[in-house]
């Protein structure tokens, strides 16, 4: 089978998440990568160096430049000609275009997958998690996206694949990407992060937010993260928030502050490795994923954490 | 404009959901079943357009068993003004490709300027509907929106990407699909959910807009995820100090 993977970059560099769908896509058989992108030929340069890659293909259009669906989704149908299957990373960007393709070849995008059971059959996660489905696909081609906790990384170096641009379709000209406010931030990014210290609503607001739990994360040189109770009531950005609808995190240590444990949170990282919880309720759910729980006040047991950390 | 919003009928979020003993899906006897909390958002989004003066008719629709009725009626207690059920079997789920494509063959029939849809069915968690209705209708989607700004002949969108917000704009007519934090969807008031029950609803099938809605996917089984043990309670401050340096995270 040969399979077409979407590169997911900024321009300049591959991003993680890609390499994830690499993996996913080397138990399908030969893997392709297509880099789509404005002045991005320094990311297929990058992409041709990723282990057990086939081909890179590199469309360079200023209309694929922020990977607009109605621009990109096109060029991808176009390109399936010749693939059996197009795989793409559960992230955002992954999920605005591998449906938009799937659609456009009349087949049903499997979503999400978990793992590779056989050449049209996997796992995937559904209910928040709480059941893990067995689908295989009738359909002559498959469009699927990957979660990347499920699957290794490949390797960033050692493949040396041979990049043929391609053109695809022009602009759609039926949108256009007016502006992005991205949160820049020194730390870890969370879904690949080893370390990460969540809060939940009883951090009271930001500054709280910022008081209690920021050092602790500094102190661990972890990622933080937040339940949505926090994100709604504007503690932190919408992009640390973790659970069903958020991000999916599966680090070493998730430490989770005044989260209750909802199953949408614990959708986002109940893969964790180790939990731990902190939370003055010894009834809060959470204490029943967590394998060490502290039943006590935080705005007392944290500080004295990070000090004596 | 017309706005048009598809409802799904699912498990309520309060419920944990359980896997049937014998792996052939999850138990949805006598479970309380609610409007998929996406669509609640889509619905309230599509009717503050209305009330601002820009759209005049808010549709919504649902492919479903006849008990998704009961989902459109709280939508039109919310203020969708008619209702259309595509009607399935009981127990039959219809694909999201389906699903699209009934409500491309809707589209094409009522000419809305948006469909508003949700980012997600929280039941088949698959967050595919709305783009492949957008391929289907070749038009522009704004996908996971945050905010939604109709003006003139098209609409902004500021979309909730993994590191932060993008905004997009799209020439009518578009799909746009809710997140979380777009608003707070409304409780239908006792007279509007009175009120509702005159409203009309239409009842339809697949058939009548050519559709098949033969499954494209096989499930095979459905099982637990793998269970967490839950872990012991450390006394106090000091011992968890001793257990995080343990992992040697510290
Ligand atoms: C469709 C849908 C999708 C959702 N998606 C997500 C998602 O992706 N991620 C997510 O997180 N949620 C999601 N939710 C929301 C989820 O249902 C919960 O409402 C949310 O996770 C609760 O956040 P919380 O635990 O911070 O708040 P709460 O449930 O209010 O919990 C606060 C906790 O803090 C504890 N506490 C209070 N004060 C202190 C103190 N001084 N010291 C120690 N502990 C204290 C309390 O005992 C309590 O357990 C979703 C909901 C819906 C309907
Ligand atoms: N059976 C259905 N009837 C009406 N709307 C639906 C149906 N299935 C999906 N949708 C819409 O599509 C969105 C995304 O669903 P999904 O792609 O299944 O995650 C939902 O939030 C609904 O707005």
């Amino acid at each position: 089978m040969k399979t077409l993977v979407w590169v997911e970059h900024n321009n300049a560099h591959v991003k993680d998440a890609t390499l994830s769908a690499v993996t996913a896509a080397g138990k399908l058989g030969e893997v392709h990568l297509l880099v789509a992108g404005s002045g991005c030929r320094a990311v297929a340069e990058e992409a041709a160096k990723i282990a057990g890659v086939g081909k890179v293909h590199l469309a360079d259009n200023a209309a694929y430049e922020h990977s607009l669906p109605e621009n990109v989704a096109p060029l991808v149908t176009q390109l399936m000609a010749d693939h059996d299957a197009f795989v793409a990373p559960a992230t955002t960007t992954g999920k605005n275009i591998a449906p938009r393709v799937a659609a456009m070849l009349d087949v049903m995008q499997l979503s999400d997958i978990l793992s590779v059971e056989g050449d049209k059959t996997f796992t995937r996660p559904i209910y928040a998690g709480n059941a893990i489905a067995t689908v295989e696909s009738s359909d002559a081609k498959l469009v699927i996206t990957v979660r990347g906790t499920a699957f290794d990384k490949a390797d960033a170096e050692g493949g040396s694949a041979a990049i043929e641009d391609v053109s695809g379709p022009a602009d759609a000209g039926t949108s256009s990407f007016v502006g992005q406010e991205l949160a820049k931030s020194e730390r870890p990014e969370l879904t690949s992060a080893k370390v990460i210290v969540s809060g939940g609503r009883a951090l009271k607001d930001a500054e709280t937010f910022q008081e209690y739990i920021m050092p602790l994360a500094d102190k661990l040189g972890a990622g933080v993260g937040a339940s949505r109770a926090a994100v709604d009531a504007g503690y932190v950005p919408n992009d640390y928030q973790v659970g069903q609808t958020g991000k999916i995190v599966a680090p070493e240590v998730y430490i989770a502050i005044g989260i209750s444990g909802a199953i949408q949170h614990l959708a986002g990282m109940k893969d964790s490795k180790t939990i731990i919880a902190i939370n003055k309720d010894e009834d809060a759910p959470i204490f029943q994923v967590a394998d060490l729980g502290l039943v006590a006040d935080l705005f007392k047991a944290v500080p004295e954490l990070t000090e004596k950390l | 404009m017309k706005i048009l919003v598809p409802v799904k009928r699912v498990i309520d979020y309060n419920v944990k959901p359980r896997v049937k003993a014998d792996g052939s899906g999850v138990d949805l006897a006598n479970v309380k079943m609610s409007m998929n909390p996406f669509d609640e958002i889509a619905v309230e989004e599509a009717l503050r357009i209305k009330e601002a003066g820009k759209a005049e008719e808010v549709i919504a629709v649902s492919v479903g068993p006849a008990k998704a009725t009961e989902t459109l009626r709280t939508a039109l207690a919310m203020g969708a003004d008619r209702a259309i059920l595509v009607q399935v079997d009981d127990g039959v789920e219809v694909e999201p490709l389906a699903v699209a494509k009934i409500l491309k063959a809707i589209a094409d029939e009522e000419q809305p300027g948006i469909v508003m849809l949700g980012k997600q069915a929280i039941s088949d968690d698959s967050n595919q509907t709305g783009q492949m209705l957008a391929a289907l209708m070749d038009r522009p989607q704004g996908t996971f929106a945050n905010t939604v700004e109709v003006e003139g002949d098209s609409v902004t969108v500021k979309r909730e990407i993994d590191g932060g917000l993008e905004t997009v704009k799209l020439t009518l007519p578009a799909i746009v699909t809710t997140d979380l934090r777009l608003n707070e969807p409304r409780y239908a008031s006792l007279p509007n959910i009175m009120k509702a029950k005159s409203k009309p609803l239409d009842t339809k099938s697949p058939a009548d807009f050519g559709v098949d809605i033969a499954p494209r996917l096989k499930t095979l089984k459905v099982s637990e995820p793998p269970v967490r043990q839950a872990g012991i309670k450390v006394a106090d401050v000091d011992e968890l100090v001793a257990k995080i340096k343990a992992l040697g995270i510290a």
